[in-house]
């Protein structure tokens, strides 16, 4: 035992390689390479007639994705669903956290977080489930309006509002965490050398805020953009680029069709998140 | 900035028209699981407990349950060795495509959950089905252990950050072993962002129902899966509502355990 540990403690580049191999080997074997297969099988096709999939390079899914209207307007319509529950998210997110940081007394602060992480416990699906009983037709939000059928009820409306309940928490947490960071003197220090409340805020607060905001965005977009779950519950018959994906693997069993399709969010995820990187919001997860 | 008073109003005002806006809806859920009401008509004309009976009696709500808390338990415990291992790595070392590793860690969450889902269900149909191993509860440990990493990843890192590596040396420079230093002196320090991390992972994985739904073997059904089933089924409504209004109930445990064990700042952090 003891030898070992001399030995490893003169070897650095052994122990890191012990601590990194299985690590590593879990997220290459199990996710790179499942990622790798996903990409590969977009590339190959399912046999009309008996099913099967046919493992043989083409170019049929991808042209079928470009060529056919009804894609287009799905990765257009996903993509704005998740561009409104951003911006819906960063609209109320901030003058809450903004209030948790600098205007409530640090005791009464300690317990609004804890009331901003709670919900995060408690089920996706049950909070999904508790907007499905609020927009039901007759539903409290229609008794709110003055009857059955006078409320917003299922689509691609109650989709944002939902998904924007369902996000606001991971929006509000680095936004506070980053506005918490920031001494209230450089506030006054702003203040006492003439700036109103404006400039203070673009020049001293939107600086720590922009960081966060990308931080929380990459949950509220990404999630956003590869829900399918929530637009089933209360989207009526809105359809996202998941409900595709969903539909291609099961009713249709076309898991290469489904896999060329799901590369559309892998795209723009990857394209956000090196975008992003530079920015450090990274490091503000 | 010196806020006027009518400003600080107004912001205390949004404050608690967001905390409204977060709690009504479940709120409504564990009123709605009282209502006697079969069509939940809104709003209640009569109250009940049977609801409740009927959901404890419930053969398919309990496995569910019952399944989840393994898959969550053991896709934790991956979680926990992997996660720490890597966040060792990457703050005690300096080495080529740190930066790499740290974005291999958070991809799993970072792409939408159905591609994770459907990336390993055509990996384990492609590969795990030609050497025989058909999907069942071990493929949704493996798919909820590879995004559970990232938790305890982030809470280990940011405690060893705080922490250094001084107290460490010492151990080392009294004579300590590598494996007393970390039995005596790391471990203790990293035990809470361990068990933050575990927790968080433990929930991610309590709640998972993307990549479940895609991994998960024939006939293994989580909670979350066995709610979204009956979800849209009318006579299991009143027990779905009752599971439903337990969950937010529980929902209040890891919070209040987090707190008393590590102190306000632990669970902060989500991811």
């Amino acid at each position: 035992m003891s030898v070992l540990g001399s030995y490893l403690h003169r070897h650095p580049r052994l122990r890191l390689a012990g601590l990194l191999s299985a690590p590593l080997l879990w997220l290459v074997v199990a996710y790179l390479g499942a990622l790798a297969v996903l990409l590969v099988s977009a590339f190959w096709t399912v046999n009309g007639f008996t099913g099967e999939v046919v493992r043989e390079f083409s170019l049929q899914n991808f042209r079928t994705l470009l060529s056919e209207e009804v894609y287009r307007a799905v990765t257009l319509r996903s993509l704005g669903v998740a561009a409104a529950v951003t911006g819906i998210c960063v609209v109320i997110a901030t003058p809450m956290a903004f209030f948790m940081a600098k205007v409530a007394s640090s005791k009464y602060r300690n317990w609004l977080v804890i009331a901003i992480l709670t919900p995060l416990w408690a089920s996706y699906l049950v909070k999904a489930y508790a907007w499905r009983i609020l927009l039901a037709n007759g539903g409290p939000i229609d008794t709110l309006f003055g009857g059955p059928g006078n409320g917003p009820g299922y689509g691609l409306f109650a989709t944002i509002i939902v998904l924007s309940y369902l996000w606001l928490p991971y929006m509000i947490l680095p936004i506070y965490a980053g506005l918490e960071r920031l001494p209230d003197s450089m506030l006054e220090a702003s203040a006492d050398l003439g700036a109103r409340a404006g400039r203070t805020f673009r020049a001293v607060v939107l600086p720590i805020l922009i960081p966060s905001v990308i931080a929380g965005s990459i949950f509220t977009f990404s999630l956003s953009l590869g829900d399918y779950i929530t637009v089933q519950i209360v989207g009526g018959k809105t359809q996202m680029i998941g409900n595709l994906v969903y539909a291609n693997i099961g009713a249709a069993n076309n898991l290469p069709f489904a896999a060329a399709i799901a590369t559309i969010p892998v795209l723009i995820m990857v394209i956000y998140l090196v975008a992003v990187r530079r920015s450090g919001a990274l490091e503000e997860l | 900035m010196t806020l006027s008073l009518p400003a600080r109003w107004a912001l205390r005002l949004f404050m608690g028209f967001g905390l409204l806006f977060i709690y009504v809806p479940l709120m409504l859920v564990l009123v709605n699981s009282f209502n006697g009401d079969r069509t939940f008509a809104w709003p209640p004309h009569d109250w009940t407990t049977r609801w409740w009976s009927a959901a404890w009696e419930n053969e398919g709500a309990r496995s569910a349950l019952f399944t989840s808390v393994q898959a969550g338990l053991a896709a934790t415990g991956i979680a926990l060795v992997l996660g720490t291992m890597v966040a060792f790595a990457v703050q005690r070392f300096a080495f080529f495509g740190r930066d790499t590793v740290s974005l291999l860690i958070i991809l799993p969450i970072a792409l939408p959950g159905i591609v994770t889902g459907i990336a390993l269900d055509s990996a384990w149909r492609s590969v795990m089905g030609d050497l025989g191993v058909s999907k069942g509860l071990f493929s949704v440990v493996v798919g909820h252990a590879t995004f559970c990493v990232v938790t305890v990843y982030n809470n280990v890192l940011a405690r060893l950050r705080r922490t250094g590596t001084n107290l460490e040396d010492a151990s080392a420079d009294l004579g300590a072993s590598p494996f007393q230093t970390f039995r005596y002196v790391t471990f203790p320090m990293i035990r809470s962002a361990l068990l933050a991390g575990g927790l968080l992972a433990f929930a991610l994985s309590f709640d998972e129902i993307i990549v479940t739904t895609f991994t998960a073997g024939p006939g293994v059904t989580t909670l979350p899966i066995w709610i979204f089933n009956n979800l849209f089924r009318p006579n299991q409504a009143p027990v779905v509502n009752v599971v439903a209004a337990v969950l937010i109930v529980l929902s209040v445990l890891p919070v209040w355990l987090a707190q008393r064990l590590a102190g306000p700042s632990a669970g902060t952090s989500r991811t």
